[in-house]
C-alpha cells in the first residue's frame, strides 16, 4: 500500500502553470523535504496535499486512499496536519486552547451534549486535555500554558503551531518552513524534535525547508523543484550536489 | 495578589476560575434577588437589562467570538417577538412550548441568513445581514395576518405553568432566570469543542479548516445558535414592551446591538452583560440627568447672583431638553470608548481588578497598546 504520493500534480493560477508534473512518493517513517528557490512551488504543493487549493491535474493518494478530492476539513481526520509558514495561529487565545483545537479532528461530543455539559463531555476534554499535555510537555511548552498567542516572541509561536498539529495525531505532519524566523539554537532545537517526532512518535514528516543545515541534518529525502518542475530527488547531500540545484540556487 | 493554583485538569472545565470567583458570583446572585425590595422604581429598566443582556450573549457569539459581525439582530429578535405571540395569543399554544417554538423558528431563520452568508466575509457579511434586517421589516408590515402589520399587534402578559407573571417583580424574575440560562448554556458551548471551533474562525479561517473544522457547519451553527438565543429574547421582549409594530425592530436596535458587544468588550460574555447594562441604563441616568443637571448648574451659578443662576438654568435646560439628544450622546460615547477603550467595559473593569491586586506595583505600561511589527501580531 502507497503511504503518500503525489502523481503528475499540476496546478494553473490564471496563465501561471505554478505547478507542472510533480511526481513524489513518501515511505512510513521517512522525514521528506522540499526545497527550492521563492516561488518555485513548494508551499503550493501543501495547500494541494491539504486541499485549500484544487489542483488542475494530478492525483494525491494517502493511505492507499484517493484524497484528490476530499474536503479540507476531511484532511485531518484522515491523519495529515499541517503547520503554516507565516503562522496562523488563533491570536486571542491561550497556548492551551491552540494546542486544544488540534484535538478538532478527534471531536466526538455532539452540539447538544455540549449544551449542557454532560458528564460524557466533560470526560472526553479530560480526554483531550491529557493528549494535549502530552504534547506541551514533548515539546517544552509548559510554562506558556496559559499565556495568549499575541503575547508570546516568534520562535515559540513556530512551536506552539507544531504543538497543534502534533495534538491531531497525525500519521503525516507538514511542516512549512519550520526554521524560517528562528535563532540558530532555536533551528537545532527544531532538527531534534522533528528527528524525535520521527522515531520517538512514529510520525512521517513532509517539510518544506531553506536552511540547508536543518535539511541535511534531517532528511531522508530530498526533492528539489524550480518553477514548479522538479529538478532533483535523493539524499541531501545527492541533491545538494546536483548541477541542476547548483544552477538553480546560483544562477548561471 | 491571588494566583489560582490548580492541581487538576478539571479545574480548567469549571465555570468559575476559583472558589473565591464563583462566592463573587453567589453574592451578585443574591444582591440581584433583593434589587426588587431595594429599587422597585427600576424594576422594569432591570428587566430590560436582562432581557438586552440575552441579546447581548447572543451577539457575543456571533460576532465577538466568531467574528461574523451582524446588523440583522432586530431581525432575528423580531421574528422572536412576533412568532411567540402568534403562537402564544393566536394559536393559544402553552406559554413555554411557544417561546421554544419561537427560538426554533428564529434559528431556523438563522440558518437562512447563514447559508448564503457562508460566502461572505467581513463587511460585505455585515452588509448582507442589513438587507436582510431591512426585508423582515418589510415583511413585519406587510404580513398583516400574522403580525398585525402597521396597526401593531398587542400583546397580552405572560402566563407561565397557569402562573400569570404580570406583576413587574414576577417578570423581573422571569428575565433573569432567561438571562442566568442563556449565559450558562453558552458558556458550556464555549468551554467544549464546537467554542473552541468558533474562535478559531474568527482567528483563522485557513488554520480552522487545516484542523478539521467544517467551516460552513460551525458558521451556520452560530448564527442557528445566535438567532434562536435572539428568538428566546425576542418573546420576554414582547411581554416587556406590550405592544409590537413594525418600527420598533429597526437597523437602529441592531446597532444598538452592536453597540452593547462594543462598548462591552468584544470576546467575552462579562462583556455582554456589561454592555447591556450600559446600553440599557443610560436613557435611564440621561434621563435623570437631564432634569438634575440644569437645576444643579443653577444652584451652583447663583453664588454669582440669583439672575445668573437662572439664566444658566434656562439656558442648559433648553439645551438638554433639545429632542434627539439622546442618540448624540450615545453616539458620542460609542467614539470615546472605541479610541480610548477598545476593549470595552470590561476591559476597564480587569484594569482596575489589576490595578487594586497588584497595587503597590502596578505597572502602567501592562495594558500599553503599540504598534505591531510581525505580520502574525496584526489584528485582523
Amino acid at each position: 500500500m502507497t503511504f503518500f504520493e503525489a502523481e503528475r500534480l499540476a496546478i494553473n493560477f490564471g496563465g501561471i502553470r505554478a505547478l507542472d508534473g510533480v511526481s513524489f512518493r513518501v515511505d512510513p517513517g521517512q522525514v521528506f523535504t522540499i526545497i527550492g528557490p521563492n516561488g518555485a512551488g513548494k508551499t503550493t504543493i501543501f495547500n494541494l496535499v491539504s486541499r485549500i487549493y484544487d489542483p488542475s491535474d494530478g492525483r494525491l493518494t494517502f493511505c492507499g486512499e484517493d484524497i484528490t478530492r476530499v474536503s479540507p476539513h476531511e484532511i485531518p481526520r484522515r491523519g495529515i496536519a499541517r503547520t503554516f509558514q507565516n503562522i496562523e495561529l488563533f491570536e486571542h487565545a491561550t497556548v492551551l486552547q491552540n494546542v486544544l483545537l488540534g484535538r478538532h479532528a478527534h471531536r466526538r461530543s455532539r452540539f447538544v451534549e455540549e449544551l449542557l455539559f454532560l458528564p460524557r463531555v466533560r470526560a472526553l476534554e479530560l480526554e483531550h486535555r491529557e493528549a494535549a499535555e502530552k504534547v506541551i510537555d514533548f515539546l517544552d511548552l509548559q510554562r506558556y500554558r496559559d499565556s495568549l498567542i499575541v503575547n508570546l516572541p516568534y520562535g515559540v509561536r513556530k512551536v506552539v503551531e507544531m504543538a497543534r498539529a502534533l495534538c491531531a495525531e497525525p500519521k503525516l505532519l507538514l511542516l512549512d518552513e519550520p526554521s524560517s524566523g528562528l535563532s540558530v539554537e532555536e533551528t537545532e532545537d527544531m532538527a531534534f524534535w522533528i528527528q524525535d517526532i520521527r522515531t520517538l512518535l512514529g510520525i512521517t514528516v513532509l517539510m518544506v525547508e531553506h536552511d540547508m543545515s536543518l535539511v541535511s541534518a534531517v532528511s531522508d529525502r530530498v526533492l528539489a523543484l524550480n518553477y514548479g518542475r522538479p529538478i532533483a530527488l535523493g539524499t541531501a547531500r545527492e541533491v545538494q550536489d546536483h548541477p541542476d540545484v547548483i544552477k538553480a540556487y546560483l544562477g548561471g | 495578589m491571588r494566583f489560582a493554583f490548580k492541581t487538576s485538569y478539571a479545574q480548567d472545565l469549571g465555570l468559575f476560575r476559583d472558589g473565591v470567583q464563583r462566592n463573587a458570583y453567589i453574592a451578585l446572585f443574591l444582591a440581584l434577588l433583593v434589587l426588587p425590595r431595594l429599587v422597585p422604581e427600576y424594576l422594569g429598566d432591570l428587566s430590560l437589562v436582562f432581557i438586552y443582556g440575552l441579546c447581548g450573549v447572543s451577539l457575543m457569539v456571533l460576532a465577538g467570538y466568531t467574528g461574523l459581525v451582524s446588523l440583522g439582530h432586530s431581525a432575528f429578535l423580531g421574528i422572536g417577538a412576533y412568532a411567540h405571540v402568534y403562537f402564544a395569543q393566536d394559536l393559544g399554544v402553552p406559554w413555554v412550548v411557544a417561546v421554544a417554538l419561537a427560538a426554533a423558528v428564529t434559528a431556523a431563520a438563522g440558518v437562512l441568513v447563514g447559508l448564503p452568508a457562508l460566502r461572505m466575509t467581513g463587511v460585505y457579511l455585515t452588509i448582507a445581514t442589513l438587507a436582510f434586517a431591512l426585508i423582515i421589516q418589510e415583511v413585519f408590515t406587510r404580513w398583516d395576518r400574522v403580525t398585525g402589520g402597521l396597526k401593531g399587534k398587542p400583546v397580552q402578559k405572560a402566563v407561565v405553568f397557569g402562573l400569570p407573571l404580570g406583576h413587574e417583580v414576577s417578570f423581573y424574575f422571569l428575565c433573569l432566570a432567561f438571562l442566568i440560562a442563556g449565559l450558562w448554556l453558552t458558556s458550556n458551548l464555549l468551554r467544549s469543542p464546537t467554542g473552541r471551533a468558533w474562535v478559531a474562525i474568527r482567528d483563522s479561517e485557513v488554520a480552522a479548516q487545516s484542523m478539521g473544522v467544517n467551516l460552513a457547519v460551525y458558521k451556520t451553527m452560530a448564527f442557528a445558535y445566535s438567532a434562536g438565543l435572539m428568538g428566546v429574547a425576542g418573546a420576554l421582549f414582547a411581554h416587556k414592551i406590550g405592544f409590537l409594530a413594525p418600527d420598533i425592530f429597526s437597523v437602529l436596535l441592531s446597532i444598538q446591538f452592536l453597540l452593547m458587544v462594543a462598548v462591552g468588550g468584544l470576546g467575552s460574555l462579562h462583556g455582554a452583560v456589561y454592555g447591556a447594562v450600559f446600553v440599557a441604563m443610560l436613557p435611564v441616568v440621561i434621563s435623570q440627568a437631564r432634569d438634575a443637571v440644569p437645576v444643579w448648574l443653577g444652584q451652583v451659578f447663583a453664588v454669582f447672583g440669583r439672575e445668573a443662576g437662572r439664566a444658566v438654568f434656562s439656558l442648559v435646560d433648553r439645551f438638554v431638553k433639545q429632542p434627539g439628544l439622546e442618540p448624540g450622546i450615545f453616539g458620542l460615547i460609542l467614539v470615546l470608548f472605541i479610541l480610548f477603550e477598545p476593549l470595552g467595559v470590561y476591559g476597564r473593569w480587569r484594569k482596575i481588578t489589576l490595578f487594586f491586586s497588584t497595587f503597590p506595583l502596578y505597572k502602567h505600561a501592562t495594558f500599553k497598546r503599540q504598534k505591531s511589527y510581525m505580520r502574525s501580531e496584526r489584528l485582523r
